[in-house]
């Protein structure tokens, strides 16, 4: 067979200059060429080959992952994480709307008694009056005839809510105490901590209960609102803890010694430069204290101290149920399961959330 | 180390000492008193009430006796040779301090007639036996299932395990308490459903079950964390390396790293211990503590409130301090 291609053409002959006008020529400096490999470690080990695929578009360039694009994408491969955020978020928008939607369809609220007298008793899940099968009462009616499943969604509201807004009183305390401790440091740091080491020691939840009993709001608002500080105020320890670590570790790099050097007051160095950056570890205890608060929630309101009719939460629902437990078992049920699911999937959620947003502190 | 227990018993006292204050604050801020829910009582009859207990007293002198109890003098009337009380010249009775080696906590306004420190006497064995059941329940059974879910890590008995460690951690006890009476009271008639029954008897059982579910699942989930970073360890695998048999290092090696946690644990478990008796007594109805402190708070019986908290506190603050020598007997690394 004829090769036809035209042949290479040849290469120029290398010619050596006849003579060196000026003696001999320095040696040219080593450069690395195409093809050739630089060693380095494994894991660095770019030759320019890879370097000018990349600067051609002929592979995917390489997107900047930000940390919270890095942290979703590994939550989303965590199927727990994942079952527990959808629940959470589908009791959160039930139980905002679904009470609405009852009154708007069945025409009773959560604590609608009824008119007729027939009707003021516990009826068992799917039944109406006569025993009959009936779509009116899917978890059945307290002992006054109220709708149970309207009294577990307000009461999903009203524990939502506190473990919200609690969650968020301990933050702003934890968080504004332990920037300060870290930043601030020495003495002051030390008498802080201690301060803190102290409070972790005391039973605070028997303060919280003396607190609650005996200042005992008159109004049902005002019993919430300090149900609120209460709660928030003795959940904010480990937070504080958390942000110091974070501060001390940060407060020594470049960007708040340049904040310093232009004249930012501590103040704005604190809160502008330095707790942003501890968002994540925050975010993550964040998540894990609103079901520890709303567990302390309903155990208050379980023992008849949180909150005070006509609101209901989950613990005082439970507390209603059980008195007619051996009767009416659905009254505590109802109440009971929803609250330990709800607390599942937050649990879970706050898990697959620490993974995903800081794989080192993989613990518990 | 000597000095480290002297400094932290010397801390504790200052430490209870503002809880007390802090709590009695509290009484005393909330508007009411005591004796408020008896309707209508005449106005002189209040006056000696409030003669009584002292509280036409200016609130150091009150204050100060709360505190002096504490050290153990007691606040008794003077009686004469005949053991008769002696009334002063302006009708009351005259009153004297009398020190005791232990604190006195004074008389009950609810429960009149009983001095706290009687009803701390006897309740406190229930509370005892509850709590320490829960304790020992919750750490055998914790302790294994942890080591074995991180012996076994990503196996199908690790993630079943976690996930009831999960479920644990998220029932409310005061959710699973009435769950066990439904199931094993009230469709299997296996066992009683409430009431104390003494120390040995199966009257117990779902109380201590339901306690320890959460230190149950806080200590397996502990556990097994704790082993797996030190499976990981240098010093895991120069064991191994040495020659050690899997079970000298499972047993003298990881266990010992793996327990600290736990035992740091301990701590705040005994505070959980306490406000998850006071809801447990309640479910199943058991004279304890708890039960007696929460009438307590409601009823504004300020002595028997504040010897409960007194004692507590000084039952945490004791059993931190054993927390940490505990711990370092365990880490050789922890020096005091």
């Amino acid at each position: 067979m004829k090769d036809d291609r035209p042949s290479n053409p040849p290469e120029p002959a290398k010619t050596e200059p006849a003579f060196t006008p000026l003696g001999t020529p320095p040696e040219p400096p080593v450069r690395s060429r195409e093809g050739d490999i630089i060693h380095t470690s494994p894991e660095l080990a770019v030759g320019e080959g890879d370097v000018r695929t990349a600067e051609r578009g002929i592979q995917e360039p390489l997107a900047g992952t930000s940390l919270w694009k890095d942290a979703w994408r590994r939550l989303r491969k965590n199927k727990l994480a994942v079952f527990g955020m959808i629940v959470v978020v589908i009791v959160a928008l039930v139980s905002i709307i679904g009470p609405y939607i009852i009154e708007w369809t069945a025409g009773f609220s959560y604590d609608t008694i009824p008119r007729d007298v027939e009707k003021i008793r516990a009826l068992p899940p799917f039944r109406d009056v006569n025993g009959n099968f009936s779509w009116l009462h899917p978890m059945g009616t307290d002992t006054q005839g109220r709708d149970i499943l309207s009294r577990v969604l307000m009461g999903g509201q009203i524990s939502l809510m506190v473990g919200l807004i609690s969650t968020f009183v301990s933050l702003i305390i934890g968080v504004a105490f332990g920037a300060t401790a870290g930043y601030v440091g020495g003495k002051v740091d030390n008498v802080m901590m201690r301060f803190v080491d102290i409070l972790y020691a005391l039973p605070y939840m028997m303060i919280v209960i003396v607190l609650l009993a005996v200042f005992g709001a008159e109004t049902a608002l005002g019993q919430l609102i300090l149900l609120f500080v209460a709660l928030g105020a003795v959940s904010w320890l480990t937070m504080a803890r958390i942000v110091r670590g974070q501060v001390i570790s940060l407060k020594n790099q470049e960007f708040v010694l340049a904040a310093r050097a232009t004249g930012v007051s501590t103040s704005k160095i604190i809160f502008r430069h330095l707790v942003p950056n501890t968002l994540g570890p925050v975010i993550v205890y964040a998540t894990l204290t609103i079901p520890q608060v709303m567990l302390q929630e309903a155990f208050l309101s379980f023992l008849g101290l949180g909150v005070r009719p006509p609101h209901a939460s989950w613990g005082s629902l439970a507390a209603d149920g059980i008195q007619n437990i051996a009767i009416f078992p659905w009254q505590i049920i109802f109440p009971g399961v929803t609250m330990a699911l709800t607390l599942f999937s937050l649990n879970f959620l706050g898990d697959g959330l620490r993974d995903a947003l800081d794989p080192q502190m993989r613990k518990t | 180390m000597l000095r480290f227990i002297i400094r932290r018993l010397l801390i504790m006292i200052p430490t209870v000492l503002i809880i007390i204050t802090l709590t009695w604050g509290l009484i005393r801020l909330a508007p009411g008193n005591f004796y408020d829910s008896e309707k209508n009582i005449p106005e002189a009859i209040v006056k000696n009430i409030r003669a009584k207990y002292g509280l036409d007293q200016p609130w150091y002198v009150q204050y100060g006796r709360v505190i002096v109890r504490l050290f153990g003098f007691q606040y008794i009337p003077v009686r004469d040779e005949n053991g008769k009380e002696v009334v002063g010249s302006n009708g009351q009775l005259v009153m004297k301090y009398e020190w005791h080696p232990y604190p006195d906590f004074g008389d009950s306004l609810k429960y009149e007639g009983q001095s706290v420190n009687r009803i701390l006497a006897t309740t406190l064995p229930v509370s005892i036996t509850l709590g320490l059941l829960a304790y020992i329940l919750a750490m055998i059974v914790g302790l294994i299932t942890g080591t074995f879910a991180a012996l076994k890590q990503n196996s199908k008995f690790d993630y079943a395990s976690m996930a009831f460690a999960m479920l644990g951690i998220s029932v409310p006890n005061f959710v699973l308490g009435p769950l066990l009476v439904l199931i094993f009271s009230l469709t299997l008639y296996w066992l009683p459903p409430a009431r104390w029954g003494g120390f040995p008897s199966w009257n117990l059982l779902m109380p201590v079950l339901t306690l320890s579910a959460l230190y149950m699942a806080y200590i397996a989930r502990l556990t097994r964390s704790g082993m797996l970073e030190v499976l990981r360890a240098d010093y895991v695998r120069t064991a191994r390396a040495k020659g050690l048999s899997e079970k000298q290092v499972i047993f003298r090696h990881v266990m010992r790293g793996g327990l600290l946690p736990v035992i740091s644990f301990s701590g705040p478990a005994l505070a959980y211990l306490i406000t998850g008796t006071v809801v447990v007594e309640q479910i199943f109805a058991l004279p304890g503590l708890g039960n007696f402190f929460l009438n307590a708070n409601l009823s504004r019986d300020e002595p028997l409130i504040i010897g409960i908290v007194a004692f507590l506190s000084l039952a945490i603050l004791v059993f931190n301090l054993l927390v940490d020598i505990a711990y370092a007997f365990i880490d050789p690394r922890i020096r005091y």
